[in-house]
């Protein structure tokens, strides 16, 4: 399994915003054991996206536009969820709609604004509707190796963050990547 | 804006960005030794106070930058006192006298406090908008 959890790119407005979906399929093995039965509680099976997943197709999603900002040069990488709120499950069948928008961007790393939605198809009257909001912080690691109280710790020259799934993702999505 | 306000707005940064309670944020706690700050919780808090003020702080110009790792500003774990002459000309904001008794590298960080913080939008603030 690749650890790609956004399907597509639907729309990117560089160092601005991009939005990404996710389509929530039974194919997705992690979904039978998050929660599969207990039958000695009586409990049936209840395949639902766990919270910690969808967190990481924002990260994904996020990322993306944040190392797109200056052509993948950087190593982005997750530094501080700094809010996170998600109201509603996301089951097979549905699609969850991520939208990242970059709120403070410089050389060190940037922080980003992030709204969640779930689009049930068996309900596509209602449309997208919002189920969540997370907020995250990036750090440009190799502009974060010196100063007060930060690590030292020497990282590969090659950017090993944005490797081939991701270019894929962003070919197939329609956008040019090297 | 007094410097009431500032710290006002301050606390509610850090509470927001480090999760504590805004009573343990007073004028002489330390970011990291007190109010438990990591490295990572510096950029989350140049960010806000950046939102907060409608300033913008520069790359190095709250917390500092290279000055640690400079071989010529540290020697057996104590920074120099060329080093100290360093830090004090990058980072006007911060009170160095007890820093200075005891120069170890590894106590740089402690010596923000919430009041570092408040003179450094003070002066920024200021330099925006003159009284």
């Amino acid at each position: 399994m690749r650890w790609m959890w956004i399907d597509r790119v639907v729309e990117l407005v560089p160092r601005q915003k991009m939005v990404a979906v996710k389509n929530v399929s039974l194919a997705e093995e992690h979904l039978h054991d998050h929660f599969a039965a207990d039958s000695a509680r009586g409990l049936t099976a209840l395949p639902v996206m766990p919270t910690s997943l969808i967190l990481e197709g924002m990260a994904q999603t996020a990322g993306i536009l944040v190392g797109h900002a200056e052509e993948f040069k950087e190593k982005v990488i997750l530094a501080k969820i700094t809010r996170a709120e998600i109201t509603r499950d996301a089951t097979p069948g549905t699609t969850l709609r991520y939208t990242a928008t970059i709120d403070r961007y410089d050389a060190l790393g940037a922080s980003t604004r992030g709204v969640v939605e779930l689009l049930d198809h068996a309900r596509p009257d209602r449309g997208f509707a919002p189920i969540g909001e997370i907020d995250l912080i990036f750090s440009h690691l190799d502009n974060n190796q010196g100063g007060a109280g930060r690590s030292g710790e020497a990282f590969p020259e090659h950017n090993f963050v944005f490797g081939h799934a991701f270019k894929t993702l962003l070919r197939c999505s329609g956008i040019p990547v090297q | 804006m007094t410097r009431d306000e500032i710290f006002s707005k301050v606390r509610d940064v850090l509470v927001d960005a480090l999760a504590v309670d805004d009573d343990e944020v007073t004028p002489t706690a330390s970011l990291v030794g007190d109010l438990g700050a990591e490295s990572i919780d510096f950029l989350d808090i140049n960010f806000q106070l950046e939102r907060a003020f409608s300033v913008k702080i520069a790359q190095g110009e709250l917390f500092p930058e290279g000055v640690t790792q400079d071989p010529r500003f540290v020697k057996d774990g104590l920074v120099t006192a060329e080093g100290l002459s360093a830090l004090k000309a990058k980072l006007p904001h911060v009170d160095f006298s007890a820093f200075e008794k005891d120069p170890q590298v590894g106590k740089v960080a402690k010596i923000f406090t919430v009041d570092t913080l408040v003179n450094f939008v003070e002066k920024k603030v200021n330099a925006k908008q003159p009284a």
